[in-house]
């Protein structure tokens, strides 16, 4: 066991946890960010995606020790001031969920695919969020939710 | 548990199945619990309607509800339901209904759902009967509320009721522009009332808030990550547990030795009888001593997908001599006459619910009473399983349940909360217990496999003669033919499974289907008739006749003719109160054979359309959903184990496996509404089928049709998906 200092969701935090936990038990377990959610353990569902300096990680997958000195964004940072992320509010406004179990995951894979004012095609948002699973089945109100949230960026940075 | 009896009770649909008395609750239990205001409960028996508008005084309530509504002082409406939210959207669609005849907005009801210690009985959230039987109570008792809300208006103002209206959440005198809120009417109120009826209830046809669109309720917490499924419980002081499993099924223990585990530091090893668990105060600790625990397992000799079919069809299990749900004319005389024949064998393999949360449970003691919060379709089931398992009363048990990370009909059992409150008992604290993918893929129960046999006879015009329809194992629903055929068999096997079964969305109705759906087709294709006209030909339902035309229209079908790499392809049936139609455009690349699904029409209807947008969103999911099972899932299993017990193996239907899909609402306002959740499951397959046929003259017969690699013993359909 080893006091890490974290950098989550704009705050210092400092945890005690072995070098090698994954990020996901840390953040879950330790920091009670239950937001970010366990499927598989293998990388393969993107349920436990957070940004890792604005680049979706699978925190499953990634030790806690490696993160130090990354600034980890979950689901519970996103929102600011009361107002949700653009991308947040176009899930929400595409009722882009059924169980919603995968939403935290995806919301986060797509806030990381349309950093920097990104306009990604449908195809690209086809292939940059196909390691995300909704086993309910909601991909295209979820790629809706993206392209509205995509255009309203777009929008936002013509103003 | 005997999987079989799962599969059974659902069979049953409860019909055969008498739910234990209600909550033992008293007047005392009410004031304890509402603080007075008012009652309104949904009891079974007709005798509970004759109680009504009583005063508490010595009363007490009926120990037998369904259901139940309190006005608080404050004028917040509580609607108390067993039901559970899984992901199908009741929460939301159930508060619209009592909105309605409540004459309130939306956000006035809050539902309190799936708590053993709250809420009245319900055998189970399945069966797609929510929407049909928790509905129309719930309307019931909004419905005698708003009534008893007017009476007492009239009473204050010493007018007649019947002059009075509600809007609003408010009793209006539209004489004298007076008004009270139906919180300034509760205010000091104790009253309760019983209510059996359902008379008088708002037709869907003057619907204002039910009928409409409404987002999905607390949608907000979704998209921020506040909302708490059951694995993101936390206690004070809970620990973590993990259970060790066997190296297969049917596995004895031979020797174990835990030694090596109870030395590392904090952690406790559990024994209780075959039951083998540990705790620790983080998960990686658990599974590091469960790693440490030294278990020696004998697993005997059992099928593998090799040999499952012919386990199906001809194995021990089939012994028992039963008889066919249905027999009309004579099937063999009509065949002999028929000019076409079709004979043809259909096989399902098992598929995997995969709800992305895996099982999870957070188990408390207090003394000897324990709470259990855990994901499940039945909480009141899996409180009688505690009490079972932990040998304690019933009422000592209280189970939670949060809206959770779906089910699709695989979490109707309470294995995780029966573990953790195990190991809570023994480690005097709370205690965790999630499931990992691995253990979901392998120690919950799937969907049955089956084989599928159906003999068909025609006049050359198309006329449907003869129809003989057997299914083994996979199930009974959805087992019949929605088309007029005057001579039939139809005929159910049971069989010894070599894998826990259970039900799943739709339950059998997706097989038989697919099988049903994909004869029509050879049957169309033998009589040189268009598929859709030839299922005309043999259809009278008009609900169905309406969904296949509908479907038709949308898609375009009289212009969809096929080539050797674009097929289009058309299926549809009902089941439990839904009507469905599907068409299916699927690409197949003739030098790499890999099928893609293009686009999906799908027409539905279910009666009167309780929320539109819910409806649409179930109905594009369950085509998704059932992509996977038509085309590539499957669960490949050898001697007790399964093979595929991983995301990177089983695979899922993700983004760029999703078609274009297109979904027609027929709502009937003049019809009761039916449930939704699950046949909407049921087209897509044959439809993509009869598309993969329309291209290339190949009838596939398996489901899945195009898997990465076919399952041993399982002919290669050569395509891939």
């Amino acid at each position: 066991m080893g006091d890490l200092l974290l950098h989550v969701n704009g705050a210092r935090v400092n945890v005690n946890a072995p070098a090698d936990e994954p990020l996901l038990w840390v953040l879950r377990n330790r920091l009670h960010l239950t937001g970010t959610h366990y499927g598989c353990g293998e990388g393969q569902c993107g349920a436990c995606t957070v940004l890792l300096d604005g680049r979706a990680t699978r925190s499953c997958l990634t030790p806690v020790g490696a993160v130090a000195k990354s600034k980890i964004v979950t689901i519970e940072g996103l929102e600011h001031d009361g107002k949700l992320s653009a991308v947040q509010q176009a899930f929400l406004d595409e009722g882009a969920f059924q169980c919603g179990y995968c939403t935290s995951g995806m919301i986060l894979s797509a806030t990381a695919l349309l950093r920097d004012g990104r306009n990604p095609s449908e195809d690209q948002i086809v292939a940059a969020m196909n390691g995300n699973v909704c086993r309910c089945g909601t991909y295209p109100r979820i790629l809706a939710a993206i392209q509205r949230a995509a255009q309203q960026q777009a929008q936002g940075a013509r103003r | 548990m005997s999987s079989r009896t799962e599969f059974e009770r659902e069979f049953n649909e409860g019909g055969s199945w008498d739910p234990p008395g209600g909550l033992e609750f008293d007047r005392r239990d009410f004031l304890k619990l509402f603080g007075g205001g008012l009652f309104v409960g949904l009891g079974s028996a007709s005798a509970w309607a004759q109680e009504s508008g009583r005063r508490f005084g010595g009363h007490e309530l009926p120990k037998d509800l369904s259901a139940w509504l309190h006005i608080a002082a404050d004028g917040g409406v509580k609607v108390y339901t067993g039901k559970a939210e899984v992901g199908q959207n009741i929460r939301t669609s159930l508060a619209q209904l009592v909105a309605e005849e409540l004459r309130t907005g939306f956000d006035a009801i809050e539902m309190v759902m799936g708590d053993t210690a709250l809420t009245p009985y319900d055998m189970g959230t399945f069966g797609s009967r929510t929407t049909p039987t928790m509905g129309p109570e719930l309307r019931t008792m909004a419905a005698a509320a708003r009534q008893m809300l007017m009476e007492m208006a009239g009473e204050r103002w010493q007018v007649d009721p019947a002059t009075l209206t509600a809007a609003n959440g408010k009793v209006l005198d539209a004489k004298t522009q007076r008004s009270l809120s139906y919180g300034e009417l509760t205010r000091g109120e104790n009253l309760v009332k019983i209510v059996s009826s359902d008379d008088a209830l708002t037709p869907a046809s003057a619907w204002k808030i039910a009928g409409t669109g409404i987002p999905k309720a607390q949608g907000r917490d979704f998209v921020t990550g506040s909302h708490a499924y059951p694995s993101d419980i936390v206690r004070p002081g809970m620990l973590f547990g993990a259970v060790l499993r066997p190296d297969g099924f049917k596995a004895t223990l031979e020797s174990i030795d835990t030694s090596a585990a109870e030395k590392i530091d904090q952690v406790k090893a559990v024994r209780d009888g075959d039951f083998t668990g540990v705790v620790a105060p983080d998960p990686a600790t658990a599974q590091r001593a469960l790693a440490a625990i030294q278990a020696k397992w004998d697993v005997p000799s059992q099928p593998s997908n090799r040999e499952l079919f012919d386990v199906l069809k001809n194995g021990s299990g089939n012994g028992n001599v039963e008889r066919p749900q249905y027999v009309a004319g004579s099937v063999a005389q009509a065949l002999d006459g028929a000019e076409i024949k079709v004979e043809e064998q259909y096989t399902i393999q098992y598929i995997a619910h995969a709800p992305l949360e895996p099982r999870a449970a957070v188990a408390e003691w207090d003394g000897d009473k324990l709470t259990v919060w855990t994901g499940t379709q039945r909480p009141f089931g899996v409180r009688d399983e505690l009490a079972a398992a932990l040998k304690i009363p019933a009422e000592n048990v209280r189970v939670i349940q949060p809206d959770m990370g779906a089910g699709y009909g695989g979490k109707h059992t309470g294995e995780a909360a029966v573990e953790a409150a195990r190991l809570a008992r023994a480690a005097g604290k709370p205690v965790k217990l999630e499931w990992t993918r691995r253990e979901e893929f392998t120690w919950a129960y799937f969907r049955p496999a089956g084989v599928i046999e159906i003999r068909a006879g025609a006049r050359r015009d198309g006329t449907l003669l003869a129809w003989e329809f057997h299914n083994y194992n996979s199930g009974n629903a959805g087992i019949g033919s929605p088309y007029a055929v005057p001579n039939q068999i139809i005929q159910y096997h049971a069989a010894d499974s070599p894998l826990r079964q259970g039900s799943y969305r739709s339950l059998a109705a997706a097989a038989n289907h697919f099988a049903r759906e994909s004869a029509m087709d050879s049957v169309a294709a033998a009589a040189g008739v268009d598929p859709l006209a030839f299922r005309m030909k043999n259809l009278t339902d008009t609900r169905l006749r309406a969904v296949f035309q509908a479907a038709a229209d949308k898609f375009g079908w009289e212009k969809a003719k096929s080539t050797p790499e674009r097929g289009f392809g058309i299926a549809g049936g009902n089941e439990k109160g839904g009507y469905v139609a599907t068409c299916a455009e699927v690409e197949i690349d003739s030098a790499s054979k890999k099928v893609r699904v293009r686009r999906v029409v799908q027409a539905w209807e279910s009666g009167a359309i309780v929320n539109p947008d819910g409806l649409r969103n179930q109905l594009s999911g369950a085509i998704v959903q059932g992509l996977g099972g038509a085309l590539f899932e499957q669960v490949l299993f050898a001697n007790g184990r399964i093979q595929n017990a991983s995301f990177a193996q089983y695979r899922l239907p993700r983004f760029s496996d999703t078609p274009e899909i297109e979904i027609v609402l027929l709502d009937r306002k003049d019809l009761p509404s039916a449930g939704a959740g699950e046949t909407g499951i049921v087209g897509i397959a044959p439809a993509i089928g009869n598309a993969i046929f329309a291209a290339t003259g190949v009838r596939l017969r398996s489901m899945p049709m195009a898997p990465r690699a076919a399952a041993p013993g399982q002919p290669d359909s050569g395509l891939r998906s």
